[in-house]
């Protein structure tokens, strides 16, 4: 199985990429839910 | 919550099976030999990178005709998932080309009409950090996105156009193309896990430019109070 090496490398090098993706895209969405949540609380507290 | 796990474990679930046919159920290629395997992320990771560029194009289409947001949302969601595949194909492409042609890279027609349209999103999205004004940002963005889509057919047509170092297509190619038919079970397989992924991705992305929508309401509303 000569160059099986050189797949599981693009193979992993794929993976990491969506993956190092989908992370940034879920950072957002965390950083983003906390200020929503941060600003609907002050919102409350105001009214 | 559940429907993401759940949609997040059935797209792992696709990978893995697609990785294994690729890996272990697919016949070895007579030419290149095992190196030959990585088509099988290579080849779907390019396909469903168009795919995302010709939806962010119609979501560009629909912004410009009708001015909705959410179109806006659509079209950045799903530039930045086609940057992502394409950056795939960029990185995997030199992966399997150093062993076969003896070189990581050559300005070939297809090779460089690929790095031109990865180029031309990086500047999609650039041009979105410059216009801070919402309605102008989108519609500044949405007219590169139409121009910069104008790349998809030249990147189809290169290998049929032009000579290339790339391989001529084994799909929609000329006379003497094609390919075993377990070696296009794995592939179309290989396609859907990953517009599954490409799906699972974009909704996500489209997640976070409706809760930032949501945000600016709730900030105007703050500021009112």
């Amino acid at each position: 199985m000569k160059n099986l090496d050189s797949v599981f490398a693009a193979y992993l090098v794929g993976w990491a990429i969506f993956f190092a993706y989908y992370l940034t895209v879920a950072r957002r969405t965390a950083a983003l839910r906390e200020d929503l949540e941060r600003l609907k609380n002050l919102l409350n507290r105001s009214k | 919550m559940k429907k993401h796990i759940l949609g997040g474990a059935i797209v792992l679930f696709l990978l893995v099976a697609a990785a294994y046919g690729a890996l272990y159920v697919a016949p070895t290629e007579r030419t290149m030999g095992t190196i030959q395997r990585i088509f099988y992320l290579h080849v779907p990771s390019a396909w469903t990178g168009l795919t995302a560029f010709f939806i962010c194009f119609i979501a560009n289409l629909l912004y410009v005709v009708r001015r909705q947001p959410r179109w806006d949302w659509l079209g950045v969601s799903a530039a930045e998932v086609g940057l992502t595949f394409t950056t795939v194909v960029l990185v995997t492409g030199p992966i399997w080309a150093h062993p076969v042609w003896g070189m990581w890279w050559t300005w070939d027609a297809r090779l460089t009409s690929t790095f031109v349209l990865w180029l031309l999103y990086v500047a999609y999205l650039l041009l979105r950090t410059l216009v801070e004004e919402p309605d102008r940002r989108a519609l500044f963005s949405a007219l590169f996105g139409i121009f910069a889509f104008i790349d998809v057919p030249l990147v189809f047509g290169s290998i049929r156009w032009w000579r290339t170092q790339h391989p001529q297509p084994v799909v929609m190619g000329g006379t003497g193309s094609g390919l075993d038919p377990t070696m296009w079970r794995v592939l179309l397989f290989s396609w859907l896990a990953m517009l599954s992924l490409m799906t699972l991705l974009m909704l996500a992305r489209y997640g976070v430019e409706a809760m930032r929508a949501d945000l600016d309401l709730v900030r105007q509303e703050a500021e009112a109070a």
